[in-house]
Parts: C-alpha cells; structure tokens; sequence
C-alpha cells in the first residue's frame, strides 16, 4: 500500500496526491493527517490534487471527510488544482463538496488561507 | 434461385453484353451523362454480372464516385438516381427486339437490382449532406462558445442563442478550461443573449457555477432580463447563494469589487472603493 506524504509549510499541512488512491491509502491518510495536524498544531490543510485525472464518489466523499475532521481540530482546508474534468465529474455526481474551499492551484491556496488568517486572528 | 430465374438472368446477362454499344447509345442519350462515365459503370456491372452478381462493391464505388460529382454539379439526387434508372429503359429495348419469355423475365430481376442501385446513389447523396450538416453544426458550437478576458483574474462567457445539453457541456469545459489556463478567479457567464431559461437550461447554468466553484474560482452569472427573473421566480428555480445581476456591467464591478480593484474616474471620484471581505 502506499502511502501519501504529509508536507509541513509553516503552519499550514500540504497532501499532494500524485498515485492512483486506494481504499486503504485514503483510511490511512485520513487518519495520519488527524495526527499530523494535532501534532504540528496546524491552521491549514492543503489537498492538492492537480495529478488527480479520475475521481469517484469514494474520493469525492474522502475530500468531504478531511475538510470535516480539520475542521473540528481548527484547520481550514482548501482543495487545490482540481482538473476541469474532475470538476465536472464531481459536479454530475451531485457532489458539490459543500464546506470545503477551492483554489486554482497552490500558490493561490496558500494565499486564500493567510486571508482567512487574517481575517480572524 | 429456380432454373427458369437463372436461364433468365443468364439471357439477360447475355444480351447486355452482345448489346453493349446500342445500350450504352441509348442509355446516354436518356440520361445527359457523360459516355466515358457511364461506360465505366456498365463494364463494372458486366463484370459484377460475370463473377456471380453477388460483389457489387465496384459499381457501388463508381456510384458513389458518380452521385457525388453530379451533386457537386448542382444535380438534385433525383436526377442521378434517375440516370442510373435510364439502363432500365435503354435495357428494354433490347428485351423487346429479342422478345422472348426468358429475357422478359430476367429483364424484371434486372430492374430490382437497377432498382437497388439506383436507391444507394440516393443514399450516398443523403449521408454526403448529412455529414456537412453534421460538420455545420460542429463549427456552429465552436463559434458560438467565446470565453473571454475582462480583467486581470475575470473572464467571462457571453452566451448567445439556445442552450442545450452538449452545448453547455462544451461552454463549461472550455469555460473551467480557460479558468486553468489564465488563473482566473472571476468568470461571468452572460446570459443576455439566450432567449428562454427554463429548468434545464437553469439545471446546466448551476451545474456550470458549481463546477467552477470546486476548481476554486467565483462565477456571476449577469443579463438577466426581467421576463427571464420572472420565468425563473415562476418556476421556482433556486439560484442559492449563486450571485446573479442584471447586466455584464453590474457583474464586472462586483468582480474588481471582490478581486480587490479599485476604479477611478479622471476627476477623481471613486467609483469602487472599498474591498470586500472574502
């Protein structure tokens, strides 16, 4: 099984997804983030998923799951560089990942969550 | 096939070949086509004929050849199908010099088979235009489908004429593609050109807001005109906190508004002034 790295940046945690994800990687990613983001007592968590070409209920639900979990230990996520195509899976899924935030790509990310920092110190 | 079929199709497969010069005359003065054409298409058929009459892949070729060439010609296929139907005629001549019971009757099989081919050069005129209508409507949805810059950061789409499923499949795609490509965080879709609204084209614009909104960029949709928000209120459509306005220049000041852009007048008087809180 592989496993997806958890990057530190300051105080903000980034998952890039870059294989093919299994049932099994998504239960353990979920679980080593809940412990990386109390561990590193991190404010923000970015997925990035630019290298994802095909998304399905089960990881749709995956993104949902984590924005959720990070949000009850006071991170804000945000997904980042979902593909065109990906977008409009999700969208006739009928997943519209409500709760979760969106950037282009990571840089805009990053900024998009020292806003949000910002904005409530 | 019945021995007295096969003697007679034989009789007739006989005299098409002792006649070939006097038929080829006659068939050319009924039709207008040109000699060298319809020769080709008779020896094709003569050695269809020979090898069994099952393999009429040549003279169907030639037919097709034949079919688009007149059309391009200016020809309706009417007309072409009625040239290839003239063998029939220039045929029965022949039948009627030798006026024996078996060429009668071969000259009736002959007729279906003349009948078939004449109907397949119809084909081929109707699949040739199909498929330029088919490529017509193909450029039509590239044309129609602009994604345009209005700002560092804003694009927008102005939407003109009816919209169906796959065209808002194609001005989403290219649409979120656009987004990708330029960075932006901003579009507006502009609706003004789109003269009716109903639930599905509601149901398509949403889907297209939603799929922007994952891919992290805000989407406005602008041009509504008052009896389209009336027709939306009727039907109950729910917008949801998707931001709506009223014309492209509404929505363009909201998205310098959100992206934190300042526009002055030369005087000097602020028009937007204050940043919005994400």
């Amino acid at each position: 099984m592989e496993r997806v790295p958890i990057l530190k940046l300051g105080d903000i945690l980034i998952i890039s997804i870059q294989i093919d994800l299994e049932d099994q990687s998504v239960l353990a990613l979920q679980e080593d983030l809940a412990e990386a983001v109390v561990a590193h007592s991190a404010r923000g968590v970015i997925i990035d998923i630019t290298a994802v070409e095909i998304v399905d209920s089960f990881i749709g639900r995956m993104l949902a799951t984590i924005a959720a979990m990070s949000r009850m230990l006071d991170a804000q996520t945000v997904v980042v560089g979902m593909r065109p195509a990906v977008a409009i899976t999700l969208v006739e899924l009928g997943l519209s990942l409500g709760g979760v935030r969106t950037a282009l790509n990571l840089e805009k990310g990053v900024a998009l969550l020292d806003h949000v920092r910002g904005a409530t110190p | 096939m019945t021995v007295d079929a096969d003697v007679a199709r034989r009789r007739i497969e006989e005299l098409l070949r002792t006649n070939e010069e006097q038929i080829l005359r006659r068939w050319t003065l009924i039709t207008k086509a040109t000699p060298e054409e319809l020769t080709d298409l008779y020896q094709a058929l003569n050695r269809a004929l020979d090898s069994g009459g099952e393999d009429l892949a040549d003279v169907r070729g030639l037919l097709a050849e034949l079919s688009r060439s007149r059309a391009r010609q200016g020809f309706t296929p009417s007309e072409t199908s009625r040239a290839v139907f003239g063998l029939k005629e220039a045929l029965y001549e022949v039948v009627e010099e030798d006026g024996g019971a078996d060429a009668l009757r071969g000259f009736i099989w002959f007729s279906r088979l003349i009948d078939d081919l004449g109907l397949f050069t119809f084909e081929t005129y109707a699949t040739a235009r199909e498929k330029i209508i088919l490529d017509q409507a193909e450029q039509l949805l590239e044309l129609s489908t602009p994604v345009v810059k209005l700002w560092e950061g804003i694009v927008a789409v102005p939407l003109v004429g009816t919209l169906d499923s796959a065209r808002t499949q194609v001005v989403m795609e290219k649409l979120l593609q656009t987004l990708v490509d330029t960075g932006a965080e901003h579009a507006v879709i502009d609706i003004t050109g789109v003269p009716a609204v109903d639930t599905q084209v509601a149901q398509h614009l949403l889907k297209a807001v939603v799929a922007a909104r994952l891919m992290g960029a805000e989407c406005v949709i602008s041009g509504i005109r008052p009896q389209i928000a009336h027709t939306i209120v009727t039907l109950g459509i729910e917008f949801g906190d998707i931001v709506t306005k009223a014309s492209l220049a509404d929505a363009l000041a909201h998205a310098l508004r959100r992206s934190g852009v300042q526009v002055s007048t030369p005087r000097g008087t602020r028009i937007s002034v204050r940043t919005e809180d994400a």
